[in-house]
């Protein structure tokens, strides 16, 4: 049965590291300022699912808190992008 | 991972592989689809279901070890689900914004 689910988290953790690998080509290609910026969040979504998927093959409780910061910045960070593309200027007067 | 039951083992490896899945399917379509608006939707999908099935994978898995119902992750489920929506709003409406300029790949 264990056998079972190291296989899925193999599985899992290759299907996230092509994700990522896709998300970078699309960063470094994207045509636009905007097609970089949805890569770059996809590409964190993806690292912290890794992180996670890496959490349950350690059954280390680290791994949480490394996702949940990955998360916050990760928000913040496209937040600030999206709104430097939209109005040229990240924090207004 | 040698005492894990077979109530979590078997749920926890069904929904890491329905992630693994949806994750790569996402990150395809960013990849291949041509224009930008089509290129919103696919990381969505990996973004909320496969976050979904990665965070009750792993719930599964640390209370099935700790022997009591471990409910952090529901912590960062919560987070997506509410930021994922103004990420892409924004992002959105910067590329309406921005549309005069380049949005189709030169192929």
């Amino acid at each position: 049965m264990n056998e079972l689910l190291g296989f899925a988290v193999t599985f899992a953790s290759v299907c996230f590291a092509l994700a990522m690998l896709l998300a970078a080509i699309r960063m470094f290609r994207g045509p636009a300022a905007q097609d970089r910026v949805l890569a770059l969040d996809a590409l964190y979504m993806n690292g912290l699912l890794l992180l996670l998927v890496l959490g349950v093959r350690s059954l280390s409780s680290a791994y949480f808190d490394m996702a949940l910061l990955i998360a916050l910045f990760g928000f913040v960070g496209t937040v600030a992008l999206a709104k430097f593309l939209l109005r040229g200027e990240v924090v207004e007067p | 991972m040698s005492e894990l039951p077979a109530w979590a083992a078997v749920p926890a490896a069904i929904l890491l592989v329905a992630a693994g899945l949806l994750a790569a399917i996402g990150a395809l379509g960013l990849a291949r689809l041509p224009e930008f608006f089509m290129r919103m939707h696919p990381p969505a999908m990996s973004s909320t279901l496969g976050a979904g099935c990665v965070l009750l994978a792993s719930m599964l898995v640390s209370s099935a070890v700790e022997g009591r119902p471990v409910l952090h992750a529901l912590l960062i489920t919560l987070f997506l689900v509410i930021t994922s929506p103004v990420t892409a709003m924004l992002l959105a409406r910067a590329a309406v914004y921005r549309r005069g300029r380049r949005t189709r790949e030169p192929s």
